[in-house]
């Protein structure tokens, strides 16, 4: 029985049913508490139309997907690596192309410019808004978080505080919090970027601090409790924050020079270039850093901690910079969410966004600026249009099983991201060949 | 004094007041964080890292048992040797699934890593993804309500300690966490199971020259941690309902239990757990209900920081 199971082909088919099955009960319709089988019983028995083309049982359809996900990975593990040979060959010369510099500027150009025109193209206001909001913020998100796993490798689950932060401090320099604005003066919402800003690097640096003296494992987790703390905070403080209501009187970015005066409603697409324009400032800055003699000492620290002391890096010191880095464009993401929506409340600051956010990193690439934007993009899209038109059966809450199911997934089989970045890339193959010193599990001690 | 002062001193009536109370109460709780505690720190023990899905493990063993109590008990009211047979029947239901899911976990989302030799993030971001997925998924097919589990026994006072009272709920917590700690704390220290446990965790690649089985040690090690997390999964049930949600807060305080106590060490996971929920259970008395979660945290932070081995010490690969 045990030599029938382990037989190749077998195993694999095994394996493809119970993938599938799980996969069918992820589509599948909800249960309740009332019928808790009806979600199970819903996934494999209920007939369904799939795409107009046929309807059949559910089961059959996934019985039939698993046979043929097992073949093609019986025949990928034979016939495999002709493919990939095939594809590399085939791929070679874009390959070099895209090495050349001029290509790369033009490429990322000609994608700068079709976002500029995006909002002209998509002219539907639920896209519209959902590009500031969903979109653009997410990628501000992602791209500092990259800044804190990506470049310095820190697991943070609880990057959504920083978000926070921004959002309170907008409303709080306004003038739309129980406490009152610093001096009496409520301002305009352009100026809280840069306060907000700066007040979230501080925060960062104040977390970082005490925090990041500790191992990787440890800092995931009380990072996790960081970010559950400053709900809680924001939750009972009513006469700091607003509580659990928070505030809606938020004024809208405003510009009033002389005789121009222009105040930006709840219309995107103003709140859009806005944010472009900051990603792509932060863009800038964070690939400049990463080339920088900062970087190095992130990617040294990374590496090997103990190597990169010796050689006179303080570790410390560039984690909690990372720490403050990554939280700056958080904070911005946190001035454009209040000034548009022109409210702010704990509930959008819990840790489901967190993981959300680092869903967007690990799936795009850790530590590639590129694969960042590119995989916030794609899922922040992918997710929205699920909420915008859900097909049977989905709730709005699935997204985190699909989120979570991505998460493992990608750590299985592409560990380095949909565009890995280069480095990263070859320091996991370093880890898995056994060299260098990121540090593994289960190898007995590593010095 | 003080305003300050005066603010302690008002609380410290409260604690007198209150202090026999919130003692059992403590301990209760206590005990349910020393079970989930002793599965992250098995884990660590013999894998170097945090399991983050163990909050789902103890999930699955809530609703497993409540839907098996659900089916038995229904809306009658058991009593005596009914009573006795019910809550060891919730205990072994929520330990088996949970078992099952603690495996299969370690198949899914541990196992595919360990044969790649993956660096120690990837672990960390695949477990919290397989945590992520399965309390959604929970979520999805068993409502997102908060389900009382229907009681196995009459919740009456049992007896009377200093006027607090003691009930049934907490004499039960109390002989399941003796007896489970008691029996696991012999299995590893001298059954051939517990030697292979301790000799993975010491060095893993001389252990398998000298013929343990890695794989199969690992599992086993997921699968004992399981079995407590499932009951303690039950047992807080039992008091507290179940829903997609309930590993959350209870897993991040038995891990701070865990490191507390010191983490790989098995003892030091029981004394954690019992001091957090009885340290956490005073605090009552000092800070607003909505910040107790906050105490348990800002404990976990304090040991990272200033005793990052415990009280007990870091004991990875020796006995208990």
């Amino acid at each position: 029985m045990k030599a029938f199971v382990k037989r190749p082909f077998v195993s694999h088919l095994l394996t493809s049913i119970g993938a599938m099955a799980i996969f069918e009960l992820m589509t599948g319709p909800p249960g309740s508490s009332t019928t808790p089988t009806a979600g199970f019983t819903g996934s494999f028995g209920e007939r369904a139309s799939f795409f107009g083309l046929f309807a059949t049982y559910r089961f059959v359809v996934f019985l039939a997907l698993a046979v043929i996900v097992s073949g093609v990975w019986t025949l990928w593990q034979s016939r495999g690596s002709v493919i990939k040979h095939g594809v590399n060959t085939g791929l070679a010369r874009p390959r070099a192309a895209w090495q050349l510099k001029p290509v790369r500027t033009g490429f990322f150009l000609a994608l700068f410019i079709f976002a500029l025109f995006l909002p002209h193209l998509e002219t539907d206001p639920y896209w519209q808004s959902v590009m500031v909001e969903e979109i653009a913020v997410y990628v501000l998100l992602a791209l500092g978080l990259n800044v804190v796993v990506g470049f310095a490798g820190l697991l943070d689950l609880g990057f959504v505080a920083f978000y926070a932060v921004g959002a309170y401090v907008t409303a709080w320099v306004t003038g739309a919090l129980p406490t009152p604005a610093p001096f009496g003066i409520h301002l305009n919402a352009f100026f809280a970027i840069p306060i907000a800003i700066a007040l979230v690097m501080i925060f960062g640096v104040l977390i970082g601090l005490p925090t990041l003296r500790l191992r990787g494992d440890y800092l995931a987790i009380v990072t996790l409790g960081f970010g559950e703390i400053v709900t809680i905070f924001a939750n009972n403080q009513y006469g700091i924050t607003g509580g659990s209501e928070g505030t809606n009187a938020i004024p809208h970015f405003s510009i009033h020079l002389w005789f121009i005066h222009y105040v930006w409603g709840l219309a995107p697409v103003p709140y859009y270039y806005l944010t472009l324009a900051f990603v792509v400032v932060f863009i800038i800055v964070f690939s400049l850093l990463e080339h920088s003699r900062v970087g190095r000492a992130w990617t040294a620290i990374r590496e090997d901690e103990v190597a990169a002391e010796s050689i006179g890096i303080n570790p410390l010191k560039y984690k909690v910079m990372a720490f403050a880095i990554g939280a700056a464009s958080a904070g911005f993401a946190g001035v454009v969410t209040a000034g548009q929506t022109i409210f702010v409340n704990p509930q959008s600051f819990t840790l489901p966004v967190s993981i959300n956010i680092l869903a967007l990193v690990i799936f795009g690439g850790m530590g590639s600026i590129a694969g960042v934007v590119v995989g916030a993009v794609l899922i922040q899209t992918v997710s929205m249009y699920l909420l915008h038109s859900p097909p049977a059966g989905y709730q709005s809450s699935d997204l985190y099983i699909y989120l979570g199911a991505a998460l493992v997934l990608m750590m299985i089989f592409r560990p380095a991201g949909l565009i890995p970045s280069r480095r990263r890339r070859r320091e996991i193959g370093m880890a898995e060949a056994g060299e260098g010193h990121m540090d593994e599990v289960l190898t007995g001690d590593t010095p | 004094m003080g305003a300050f002062g005066h603010y302690l001193s008002a609380h410290f009536a409260t604690l007198r007041l209150e202090f026999w109370g919130l003692l059992v109460g403590g301990l209760a709780n206590g005990f349910i964080y020393a079970m989930v505690a002793i599965g992250y720190t098995l884990v660590y023990g013999v894998l170097r890292l945090i399991n983050f899905a163990h909050s789902e493990i103890f999930m699955s063993g809530g609703f497993a048992s409540y839907f098996v109590m659900k089916a038995i008990i229904g809306t009658s009211v058991p009593s005596g040797l009914a009573s006795v047979g019910l809550v060891i029947l919730g205990i072994l239901v929520g330990g088996t699934a949970s078992a099952g899911m603690a495996l299969l976990l370690e198949r899914v989302a541990y196992r595919p890593l360990r044969k790649r030799h993956a660096p120690k993030l990837a672990y960390l971001i695949s477990a919290i993804g397989a945590s992520y997925f399965l309390f959604n998924l929970a979520g999805k097919e068993f409502g997102r309500y908060n389900l009382s589990i229907p009681s196995p026994y009459i919740n009456h006072t049992v007896f009377t300690i200093f006027g607090a009272n003691v009930q049934m709920y907490y004499i039960v917590i109390l002989i399941a966490g003796v007896i489970m700690f008691v029996t696991l704390d012999r299995i590893v220290a001298k059954t051939k199971l517990g030697r292979s446990i301790r000799a993975v965790a010491q060095d893993a690649e001389t252990a398998s020259l000298m013929g343990v089985n890695i794989d199969r040690t690992i599992a086993l090690t997921f699968i004992i941690g399981g079995i407590f997390g499932g009951a303690g999964g039950f047992l807080f049930g039992l008091g507290s309902g179940v829903v997609y949600t309930m590993g959350f807060t209870p897993a991040l305080k038995a891990f701070t239990a865990a490191v507390l106590g010191g983490i790989g060490n098995l003892r030091g996971a029981v004394i954690g757990g019992l001091i957090l929920g009885v340290a956490e259970s005073f605090s009552i008395a000092f800070v607003q209900a909505a910040f107790i979660d906050v105490v348990a945290f800002a404990i976990l932070l304090l040991i990272l920081l200033f005793r990052p081995t415990g009280i007990l010490g870091e004991r990875l690969g020796r006995s208990a």
